[in-house]
């Protein structure tokens, strides 16, 4: 069956009118409804193509047709599409019907919408605000609006976030941040405790919004590649790939093969050194010293690699539209062979350390589960979803540059911390060998960007699987070229609400561990 | 035990002339960290006897600055033997170090962080957007940089610094003030 027949299929047995269906790319298909079809559309395809919703958006289009666009994005496993559905609000009455009662993972965009563009989602459980504090963002004044100007008013302030309450005998509150002990970013977590185990979890983020959706406006395609970089350092490669790869697609760029290689080899060194600092970070979360600071110089490796190769020690500024701004000659190749080599040796030597020790397993083992319905209630997504046991991977799903190499996408059945401890050593282990298959695929110098693409008005989807998941760009261009919209999702924002429900029933003294084997990102969760 | 024990053994003491496998040999960096280091070290020692603590707060960046303040605690760079201490509590600390472009939502806490401290006390930002906001000068919600709050002493310029240039630029300072 194509997916023509399932769009028509839902629109018989739903009875929604489909205004249109138009195939913009061969990977995506825009599907326009009426407002009052749009809950029933996005229900069925959620229910048909087995997708959370994987994004959710507005567009202020008031100045040309008075109305606000509302997109809600699922991806298509089986098709190998992502799948939008579109519908416009008018701008006088700025509401729609909320899906957060039936999917749960629409729950948070929808909370983002009415906070940037003050659109209401109708009968919304939850309909607090998101990223702009009320402590310090008056009522009233949308960011997201092209209208927005800044300096505004200080009145209106609403003053504390409600947070949810637990009451009964025994009960306390335990407030935690935003300033951590540790050196990490910001975040707000509230626990509600009898005796040891947590029963109830809050996690209020937002501590480092910069509004970077709203700086993408009006810059030049080339500007912002720079501001892609800066949204989640730890993935900045990540970020700038999908993206150049929305701009791509829009613009018609088609990347040279060794181009896409060099950038898998980056994409994959940058899952390395992640996953290796999470492995340390999970041990010395249990107070094992000895291998966390074994890791932390495994990741200095790489990330004096990654300055040898492109510059950097983080990735910034190798990416450009259409290829990548480094070569990659004989000499740095046989630098990453032999780099990885001595890795591949630590990394054994690492392993046996930690399954060595009985304190460590007992640990890591069981703690801090995330049930795999659980998971797909919540449209958790990357590297948590796998370890749950959902089968998700955008580089088997939409192969791109990973359909040259064979690549076998691991996964985990148990949710656990050591679930995700193992996913993440197996998922090394995979990089390794991706690389250097990859390693025979890229060429010389013909890496290097001769023409600089021209800017097209129009607008695509980004996306890479990065090491916690999928990062996913919408990108809009307008007619001088320059970028309307852009919508950022990092998997973060997916799976930070799993995470309060994966430590229930464990001790506060193994949050950490719980939060260190997600390990989400705050800054690419905050925008 | 024995497992750690040997390990131990064979790597020996990697944050002297930097000997890892894994670490490429050629290493000239790590000849000039120790000049550095030990005569960081001596100024600790004058100035702030024995030992330099800070804390360290994100105000809102991406986290590679963060990321390369933790680097220069592990074991190549180690920036604790020459005095240098990251602590937990602003009660501890000699120095504030921020990050990033000050988020309206991080202001508050900053402040606060800032007000816990004892005296004498100064302000170190690492990372071009802790200077005036960087790529996030223009947003409707940053402060434009830590310098529009706090008295900063020492700003450590990069996207982000590395390891190093965070250690030799505190040398500078420290060498420069009474």
């Amino acid at each position: 069956m194509v997916y023509q027949d399932l769009l028509k299929g839902i629109g018989e047995i739903c009875g929604i009118q489909l205004l249109d269906v138009s195939e913009r790319y061969h990977d995506e298909v825009y599907v326009s409804v009426q407002k009052e079809d749009f809950k029933k559309a996005c229900i069925a395809l959620h229910k048909y193509l087995r997708s959370p919703v994987m994004t959710q958006f507005a567009l202020d289009n008031r100045q040309e047709q008075k109305v606000f666009v509302l997109y809600c994005g699922f991806m298509s496993i089986r098709y190998k599409k992502w799948v939008f559905v579109v519908t416009e609000i008018p701008a006088d009455t700025a509401q729609f019907d909320s899906l957060s009662k039936e999917l749960y993972s629409a729950t948070l965009f929808e909370r983002e919408i009415k906070e940037m563009f003050g659109i209401e989602p109708c009968n919304s459980p939850d309909t607090r605000s998101l990223r702009l504090h009320d402590e310090v963002w008056p009522r009233g004044q949308y960011p997201l609006r092209k209208d927005f100007k800044t300096g505004l008013s200080q009145a209106n302030l609403l003053g504390e976030y409600a947070f949810a309450k637990v009451e009964g005998e025994g009960i306390f509150e335990v407030p935690v941040g935003p300033v951590h002990a540790g050196i990490i970013a910001p975040g707000h977590f509230r626990f509600s405790s009898a005796g040891e185990p947590i029963i109830n979890l809050e996690i209020r983020l937002g501590f480092t919004h910069r509004g970077v959706e709203k700086l993408f406006e009006g810059k030049n395609i080339f500007e912002a590649i720079k501001l892609s970089e800066c949204v989640a350092g730890d993935a900045a490669f990540g970020h700038s790939w999908s993206f150049c790869q929305a701009i791509e697609k829009n613009c018609g760029v088609t990347v040279p093969k060794n181009s896409s290689a060099a950038r898998a080899i980056l994409l994959e060194l940058e899952r390395m050194y992640n996953h290796v600092n999470d492995i340390g970070g999970i041990a010395i979360d249990v107070g094992f010293s000895f291998p966390a600071a074994y890791a932390s110089l495994m990741k200095e490796t790489i990330l004096q690699l990654n300055e040898k190769i492109t510059g950097s020690r983080y990735l910034k500024g190798a990416n450009t539209i259409g290829g990548v701004n480094f070569d990659l000659n004989e000499e740095k190749k046989r630098l990453i062979k032999s780099s990885l080599g001595a890795f591949a040796k630590d990394f054994e030597e690492l392993k046996n350390i930690l399954f060595s020790s009985v304190s460590f397993m007992d640990r890591v083992d069981g703690t801090g589960i995330l049930r795999k319905k659980t998971a797909e209630d919540f449209g958790v997504v990357g590297l948590c979803a796998r370890a749950s046991g959902i089968a998700a991977d955008l580089r088997k799903d939409f192969t791109g540059i990973y359909d040259k190499v064979k690549f076998h996408s691991e996964k985990q059945e148990t949710g656990d911390v050591l679930a995700r401890l193992n996913l993440r050593i197996l998922e090394c282990e995979e990089s390794m060998r991706l690389i250097e298959q990859f390693l025979r695929i890229v060429g010389g110098s013909e890496n290097k960007i001769l023409i600089r693409p021209q800017p097209k008005a129009g607008f695509a989807l980004g996306y890479i699987e990065s090491w916690r998941g999928p990062v996913l760009y919408w990108v809009k261009i307008d007619a001088q070229g320059f970028i309307e919209r852009c919508k950022i999702v990092d998997p973060s924002f997916h799976n930070w609400p799993a995470l309060a429900y994966a430590v229930l029933g464990n001790i506060i003294p193994d949050f950490p561990l719980c939060n260190k084997s997600f390990d989400l990102s705050y800054a690419g969760n905050d925008l | 035990m024995i497992q750690i024990l040997k390990n131990r053994l064979i790597k020996g003491i990697v944050s002297q002339p930097v000997e890892l496998k894994s670490l490429v040999k050629d290493n000239l960096a790590a000849v000039e960290l120790e000049s550095v280091g030990s005569e960081l070290q001596k100024l600790i020692r004058k100035k702030f006897g024995r030992s330099l603590h800070i804390r360290e707060v994100d105000t809102g960046s991406c986290g590679a600055c963060d990321s390369e303040i933790i680097s220069t605690t592990n074991p190549l760079y180690d920036v604790q033997r020459f005095g240098v201490n990251f602590v937990a509590s602003p009660r501890h600390a000699d120095a504030l170090m921020v990050t990033g472009p000050v988020s309206k939502n991080m202001l508050g806490a900053l402040k606060k962080t800032y007000g816990a401290m004892p005296e004498p006390k100064f302000v170190i930002t690492v990372g071009d957007c802790a200077l005036a906001g960087g790529v996030f000068k223009d947003s409707y919600y940053t402060a434009g940089g830590v310098n529009a709050i706090l008295p900063v002493a020492l700003h450590i310029p990069g996207c982000p610094p590395k390891p190093l240039e965070i250690i030799t630029s505190l040398l500078t300072f420290l060498s420069c003030c009474k």
